[in-house]
C-alpha cells in the first residue's frame, strides 16, 4: 500500500495521509515546518511496519478548522481520530510541535499506544535555557538553524519552493504561530501530568539543536516514567532528516522491544 | 481642514553603525544604546515642541504609541498626552492610538482615555490601533488573534463609555463580570475615535460601517497609494449606504518647509532618509508576523510590496519625493501638494510629522512655524470661506 488519500475524522475535517507498508502500524505527527511529505526515514520503517503519516488540519493543503486553536484541541482531534482507526497498539512518533501534540494526546490517555517516540518534542519549557526564535529567523535563518550540516541546509536552500508550496508554507506558518507563539512552544500545564505517559517512551534529540536545546531533555527525562533518551551527535532539530540512520537505528531496537 | 503637529519621539543619538549592524531598530536593538540624559532632554524638547503647537495655530497636536525600539520614545502615550494637557488651554490632544490587542486588559485603556478625557475637560481624541507587527514580537501577544483581539477590545471600551455600569463583557479573548469605570469620559457620547492605518481592506471596511463612521488616516504611504485608500473609504461608505464626509479622511506624512525646493530638500534628506532606513526599518518576519494580515492580505501585499519590504533600507529622499511619501519644499509646493491631495480625495485633515528621523531641532522648528503661518491659514481659509458661502 502507498498512497496519499483523504480521510474523515470524526466530526472533523479531512487531511492530506501518507499510508504505507504493512506491520504493526506507526503513526507520525509532524512537527511545525508542515507536512513532510514522503521522506527516507518513512519508506524505511514502511518495510516492517505500517506507516501513517496525516497532515495536521490547517496545514499547508489541509482544509480550515477554525475551532483548532490550541494544541490541546489537536490532542482531542487525534484521540478520536486514532479511536475511529481502530488499530491497536499504535506505534506513535512525534516530532517537534508533533511530539508536543503526541504528549498531550498521551497524558489524556494513552491506552491505545504501544509507544511513544518524541523527536524533540515542543511542549516543555526549562526556565533559564532560552530557545531560538523560529518566528524571527528569515527563511534562510531557519533553514541554517534547524540542521547542523551547512551543506544540507545549502541543498534545501538551493531548491525554490513551487507557487503552491509558497502559500502552503504561509497556511502552515500561520496555524503554527497559533499554537507556539505565546508561551512559546510549550504549554505551562503540561509538564505536572508527564507520570500520566505510562508507556514505553523513546525521547531523541540532536545534540545541536538550535530551536530546542537538547538541554531540554532533563525536564522530560524527570517526569516520564519509562523512559529511554538517546542525543544523536552531529544533529540539529530534526534527526530523522539529518541523522536517519542513527534515529532508525534507535527507533528500531525500541520498536523491537515493545 | 483640520491640521494635527504629530510626533514619534525618535531617539536621535543613535549609534548608526551599531544600529544599522542589526536586523531592525525594533525589538533587537540593545538599550545599552539608550542613555537616559540624552533621553531626558528629547523628551523635554519634544513635548515642547508638541505643546507650541497650540500657539501656532494647529488643531491638534497628536502622540502614538510603540514599544522597544528607537523609532518612538512613547511606550506610554498618555503619559505625554496628560503633560500636554498640563501645558495647554485650547488645542486637542489625539492619541493616535494605543495598540488595543497588546493589553491584557483593555479596560485599562477605557479608563486611562476617560480620565485624559476628564482632565482636559473634552479635548482629547483617541486612536485605535492593532500595534505594529514588530509589537506582537516585543510583547509575546499572538498575532494570529490580533483581528480578533482588536475588535473584542474595541467592542468592550466602547461599551464601558457608553452603557451605564456594571454592565457584564463575554467575548473569547476578554471576559468581564464587572465593567464599570470611574471616571466615565467627559465627552457625550465618547471622545473622537480615529483609525490610523497602512490601507488594509478589512480596516476600511469595518472604519467605514455605518454604526462607526471612523475618520481612517493614512500614515506612510506614497501619493498614489493614499488616494487609492482614501476613495476605497468613500467606495465603502458609498456602497454602506452613505457619503464620507472630507473629515472622515487623513494623510499623515513626513513634511518640511523651507524658503525653497531645493533647501527643503536638502534640509530635510537625512531626517527622511534616517526615518525609513534607520529607525522604521523592520524585515518582513518582524513588520508581517504570521497571521497579523489575513493569509489573502499578506499574499496581496507581498505581490504589490514584497520587493521594497524584502530590501529594506534602501529608501532615499529622491524615491521618498518621487512616490509622494515624504513632502519637503518652499511653501507654495507644500501647499500645491496639499491642495492636489484634497482635489483627489477631499480629505479634511492632514498630520503632519514636522520633526522625522534625526532631524535637529532647530530645522523642525523652523519648519513648523514655516507650515503653521504660510501653509496652513490658505486651507483654514478656505474652510471658512467656504462655510460663509
Amino acid at each position: 500500500m502507498n498512497d496519499t488519500t483523504s480521510l474523515n475524522a470524526p466530526r472533523i475535517h479531512p487531511a492530506r495521509l501518507l499510508r504505507e507498508g504493512g506491520g504493526a502500524p506507526i503513526l507520525f505527527l509532524h512537527g511545525a515546518g508542515g507536512f513532510p511529505g514522503r521522506l527516507p526515514f518513512f519508506a524505511e520503517l514502511a518495510a516492517s511496519h505500517e506507516i501513517l503519516v496525516p497532515e495536521h488540519p490547517n496545514f499547508g493543503a489541509s482544509p480550515d478548522a477554525p475551532e483548532l486553536r490550541n494544541v490541546a484541541d489537536y490532542a482531542y482531534y487525534y484521540l478520536d481520530w486514532i479511536k475511529q482507526l481502530g488499530l491497536p497498539r499504535l506505534h506513535v512518533v512525534g516530532h517537534s510541535l508533533g511530539g508536543w501534540i503526541a504528549a498531550e494526546i498521551a497524558v489524556r490517555d494513552c491506552s491505545a499506544f504501544a509507544s511513544l517516540t518524541l523527536i524533540a518534542p515542543a511542549g516543555v519549557r526549562v526556565k533559564g535555557i532560552p530557545t531560538g526564535d523560529n518566528f524571527i529567523w528569515s527563511p534562510e535563518e531557519s533553514i541554517r538553524n534547524l540542521f547542523h550540516d551547512q551543506n544540507l541546509a545549502a541543498q534545501i536552500l538551493a531548491r525554490t519552493p513551487t507557487e503552491e508550496e509558497a502559500e502552503q508554507m504561509i497556511r502552515t506558518r500561520l496555524i503554527a504561530a497559533r499554537l507556539g507563539w505565546e508561551p512559546r512552544w510549550f504549554n505551562p500545564g503540561l509538564e505536572k501530568w508527564l507520570h500520566r505517559i505510562t508507556c514505553p517512551t523513546l525521547l531523541l534529540w540532536g545534540a545541536q539543536d538550535r530551536l530546542l536545546p537538547a538541554a531540554y531533555a532533563s525536564a522530560w527525562s524527570a517526569r516520564v516514567p519509562h523512559l529511554t533518551h538517546h542525543r544523536i551527535g552531529a544533529c540539529g532539530h530534526s534527526p530523522h532528516v539529518e541523522q536517519t540512520a542513527a534515529t532508525l537505528t534507535h527507533l528500531r531496537a525500541f520498536l523491537r522491544e515493545h | 481642514m483640520r491640521f494635527t503637529s504629530f510626533h514619534l519621539m525618535p531617539y536621535r543619538q543613535l549609534d548608526q553603525k551599531r544600529a544599522y549592524a542589526e536586523r531592525s531598530s525594533w525589538v533587537v536593538l540593545s538599550n545599552e544604546l539608550y542613555d537616559p540624559k540624552v533621553g531626558a532632554d528629547e523628551y523635554e524638547s519634544y513635548i515642547d515642541h508638541l505643546a507650541r503647537g497650540e500657539e501656532l495655530g494647529f488643531d491638534v497636536i497628536a502622540v502614538n504609541e510603540h514599544h522597544q525600539t528607537a523609532y518612538g520614545m512613547m511606550p506610554a502615550p498618555n503619559l505625554i498626552a496628560s503633560a500636554l494637557i498640563q501645558r495647554t488651554k485650547r488645542v486637542k490632544i489625539a492619541i493616535i492610538g494605543r495598540a488595543l490587542p497588546l493589553v491584557s486588559n483593555p479596560l485599562a485603556i477605557a479608563e486611562e482615555f476617560a480620565m485624559l478625557d476628564n482632565m482636559s475637560r473634552g479635548r482629547i481624541i483617541t486612536g485605535f490601533v492593532r500595534g505594529i507587527g514588530s509589537e506582537y514580537h516585543s510583547t509575546g501577544v499572538n498575532p494570529t488573534f490580533s483581528h480578533e483581539r482588536f475588535h473584542e477590545a474595541h467592542d468592550l471600551i466602547l461599551q464601558a463609555w457608553t452603557k451605564p455600569g456594571p454592565t457584564q463583557f463575554d467575548g473569547d479573548h476578554y471576559n468581564f463580570r464587572y465593567v464599570n469605570i470611574w471616571p466615565r469620559v467627559y465627552q457625550n457620547p465618547h471622545p473622537e475615535i480615529w483609525i490610523p492605518s497602512q490601507g488594509s481592506t478589512e480596516t476600511i471596511q469595518w472604519a467605514s460601517d455605518p454604526a462607526r463612521r471612523y475618520p481612517f488616516m493614512v500614515t506612510f504611504a506614497s501619493e498614489e497609494s493614499v488616494i487609492r485608500y482614501l476613495n476605497m473609504y468613500r467606495d465603502a461608505a458609498r456602497r454602506h449606504g452613505y457619503e464620507a464626509k472630507g473629515s472622515q479622511l487623513g494623510w499623515a506624512m513626513p513634511v518640511y518647509v523651507a524658503d525653497t525646493d531645493e533647501q527643503a530638500i536638502a534640509e530635510a534628506t537625512e531626517g527622511a532618509e534616517t526615518l525609513f532606513n534607520l529607525y522604521l526599518s523592520q524585515t518582513v518576519e518582524m513588520l508581517l508576523p504570521p497571521g497579523y494580515m489575513s493569509i489573502e492580505s499578506f499574499t496581496r501585499t507581498m505581490k504589490m510590496r514584497g520587493k521594497q519590504l524584502m530590501a529594506p533600507r534602501t529608501a532615499t529622499m529622491k524615491g521618498l519625493m518621487d512616490s509622494g511619501t515624504v513632502v519637503a519644499g518652499s511653501p507654495k509646493t507644500v501647499r500645491e501638494r496639499i491642495a492636489r491631495m484634497q482635489d483627489a480625495t477631499g480629505l479634511e485633515n492632514i498630520i503632519a510629522m514636522l520633526q522625522f528621523g534625526t532631524m535637529p531641532d532647530h530645522l523642525a522648528r523652523r519648519s513648523m512655524e514655516m507650515f503653521a503661518a504660510e501653509v496652513m491659514p490658505h486651507f483654514q481659509d478656505k474652510v471658512r470661506t467656504a462655510a460663509a458661502e
